[in-house]
């Protein structure tokens, strides 16, 4: 991709969370042209807010200036999810181990990026992306894009308690609430290239006190599931139904809830062995 | 090109050269590979043009080439949507005994044109075109096949249904596809007023889709040239435009065609709108167009359709957004078309009272789609 800003808030951002991501030399083709830009007329000093443009037009509403950050990730994903060239898009967190991946379908509140924080900064997990599973037909792995992790809310602190977290600032009070991103750990960002096989895909669930439980769920149950989950499902027709059905034939499928970080990464090894 | 059309920008000036010969791309690198997917996606011409590449023994590379194949897989997904609508429409309205033209989009789908009109489009709402006297009942029997009318606004009701060419559009309520329901092919307060029923004449049956048509030749042109020179916004400007130019390299060769052409446009009070859209074709595509026919049109079509300011002003309105030479001169050009659309199609005192209605309304919260994650 091509960034131009002249907002020192979205270098910062970059600076530190980006440091690591190699740049790609000039004339380069550039999939997503990005410019982040100051807001025109008043709100450029009232208020200043910043724009998101991709190939020089707006597709969203603008944010507040200092936000710039959060901005420049959801516009991303967006990105992401719109242009998916080749990829089937689905709304999940991917994780690997030694080219085995676990893939974790994100419903709301479902406590998707807590789990997938703790798996990537405390059980040696790799990160291949927090939101955005990008699956290719051709080879049936799924590709990674490693970007820092959105947090929110509650979430923010638990993550903050590992011992290998990096947080940005808070961004408190955004339209999704407080907000943060945890950096991806060096290692998943230089191995960026190499794509995985979804071995297994969970379906966790955050309980407040609940006891730990784990359950094989069908395949069929996991597609439907799934296809509610998928950007690009309708749109890729045929392609994309046979992609996502070559994913689940090679892969189990649980549920999972727990009420404690301890017991979620339990389960997950659980799930994940043999 | 002309040099007329400079303000049509390096951009758009590429994307054109490209499309008409695509073989030039051979040598190009890869930062203007990149520019031109830009500005292809930005003019809703990526698909057309990755359609066009195939026939080409032209190497593209593989970061260009995903997202071409990304683009020629949507289209056929949505040509796919177009057959499955099409055969929706029969069922829902095979029984009226009504006929039942489809235009534009569905019309390129459907028509048995060899090979396929529109490659590599995408496709969006379905348009229709049925008698008037017909609109009550096409109306109630796509409501009893699940189409509901997607405007609720009491206004919105009354502004398609007192002034406009169509009845508001209708969504499905299971498969969310929009269909719009024409009488005619202009709004009823234009200043032209060509006859629909010739249209619909001429329009020829499908094959195992006995109430569904497809215009004519001369009138897909007619009415693909109608629509854009009275469009107020030009994102899919050149898109049209290359529609056109596509369908006059397709039929211009065929015996009769110009005639023909001449009488669907002049013979139906819509010289003036097919000389400016001929126009616009030869100046940015080179379309081939017969003098004899443009000299016929310009002895026909009022002053308004001649005027040679027009051609440039279009070419800045056309400028793409990935143009980075785009400024104040755009957006004038872009304000000039639009208040004409808007005079071509209403007089005055409705215009301004339309347009007062819709002021007010935009005060009201508008939609939008927030950034999210």
């Amino acid at each position: 991709m091509r960034l131009r800003s002249p907002l020192a808030r979205l270098w910062q951002h970059v600076d530190t969370f980006y440091a690591e991501t190699p740049r790609l030399p000039h004339g380069s083709f550039v999939d997503f042209d990005v410019q982040i830009l100051p807001a025109r007329g008043l709100r450029r000093w009232w208020h200043p807010q910043a724009r998101f443009l991709l190939d020089g037009e707006e597709p969203f509403f603008p944010l507040p200036q200092a936000e710039a950050g959060p901005l420049f990730e959801w516009g991303m994903n967006w990105c992401v999810a719109q242009r998916a060239l080749g990829h089937l898009v689905m709304h999940a967190a991917v994780v690997a181990k030694d080219g085995a991946a676990v893939m974790m379908p994100g419903f709301p509140g479902a406590g998707k990026s807590t789990l997938c924080s703790s798996l990537v900064l405390l059980d040696g997990w790799r990160l291949l992306s927090d939101e955005l599973a990008l699956l290719d037909p051709a080879d049936g792995q799924v590709h990674a894009h490693p970007r820092p992790i959105s947090l929110k809310n509650a979430s923010i602190d638990v993550v903050r308690g590992f011992a290998s977290a990096r947080l940005g600032p808070v961004y408190v009070g955004t339209r999704k609430g407080d907000i943060t991103h945890a950096a991806c750990p060096p290692e998943s960002v230089a191995r960026a290239a190499e794509p995985a096989r979804v071995r297994w895909v969970l379906f966790p669930r955050f309980e407040a006190g609940a006891a730990p439980h784990i359950e094989e769920i069908s395949r069929s149950e996991a597609f439907v599931l799934i296809s509610e989950q998928s950007f690009n499902n309708e749109r890729m027709g045929e392609a994309g139904f046979q992609a996502l059905c070559g994913l689940l034939s090679g892969a189990r499928c649980h549920e999972l809830v727990y009420g404690s970080t301890a017991d979620a990464l339990a389960l997950v090894r659980h799930a994940c062995e043999g | 090109m002309s040099t007329t059309l400079q303000g049509l920008g390096t951009a758009a000036t590429r994307l054109v050269a490209a499309l008409r010969q695509p073989q030039t791309l051979a040598t190009q690198s890869e930062a203007q590979w990149s520019q031109l997917v830009a500005t292809a996606r930005a003019c809703n011409l990526l698909g057309p043009l990755a359609a066009r590449l195939q026939e080409t023994p032209v190497l593209t590379p593989a970061v260009a080439d995903r997202h071409l194949a990304g683009a020629l897989q949507l289209s056929a997904r949505q040509r796919l949507s177009v057959q499955w609508e099409s055969h929706a429409l029969q069922a829902a309205l095979g029984d009226l005994g009504v006929p039942v033209v489809l235009l534009k989009g569905a019309a390129y789908v459907m028509a048995p044109a060899e090979p396929a009109l529109g490659q590599g489009r995408l496709f969006g709402d379905i348009d229709v075109l049925v008698p008037r006297a017909a609109l009550g009942d096409v109306e109630s029997a796509l409501m009893l096949a699940g189409w509901v009318s997607a405007k609720a606004d009491a206004y919105d009701q009354h502004y398609y249904r007192q002034w406009m060419h169509e009845i508001p559009p209708m969504q499905h309520i299971r498969r969310n596809t929009v269909i719009d329901v024409h009488h005619t092919i202009l709004p009823l307060t234009a200043r032209n007023a060509p006859d629909p029923a010739r249209i619909i004449a001429r329009a020829t049956a499908l094959p195992g889709l006995p109430a569904l048509r497809v215009p004519a030749p001369e009138d897909l042109v007619v009415h693909s040239i109608t629509h854009l020179v009275h469009e107020g916004e030009l994102h899919n400007g050149l898109r049209d435009l290359h529609d056109i130019h596509s369908m006059l390299q397709r039929f211009g060769p065929t015996p009769g065609f110009w005639g023909r052409l001449l009488d669907s446009g002049a013979g139906n009070d819509l010289a003036g709108p097919l000389l400016l859209g001929l126009r616009l074709a030869q100046a940015v595509f080179e379309s081939e167009v017969p003098a004899e026919v443009l000299a016929t049109l310009v002895a026909q079509a009022a002053p308004r359709w001649r005027r040679r300011w027009l051609l440039p002003v279009y070419a800045r309105a056309l400028r793409p957004p990935t143009d980075e030479g785009a400024g104040m001169a755009e957006a004038a050009a872009r304000l000039t078309i639009f208040v004409r659309s808007h005079a071509l199609r209403m007089p005055m005192p409705l215009l301004l009272r339309h347009l007062s209605v819709k002021a007010w309304k935009g005060l009201l919260p508008q939609q939008r789609p927030a950034a999210d994650g």
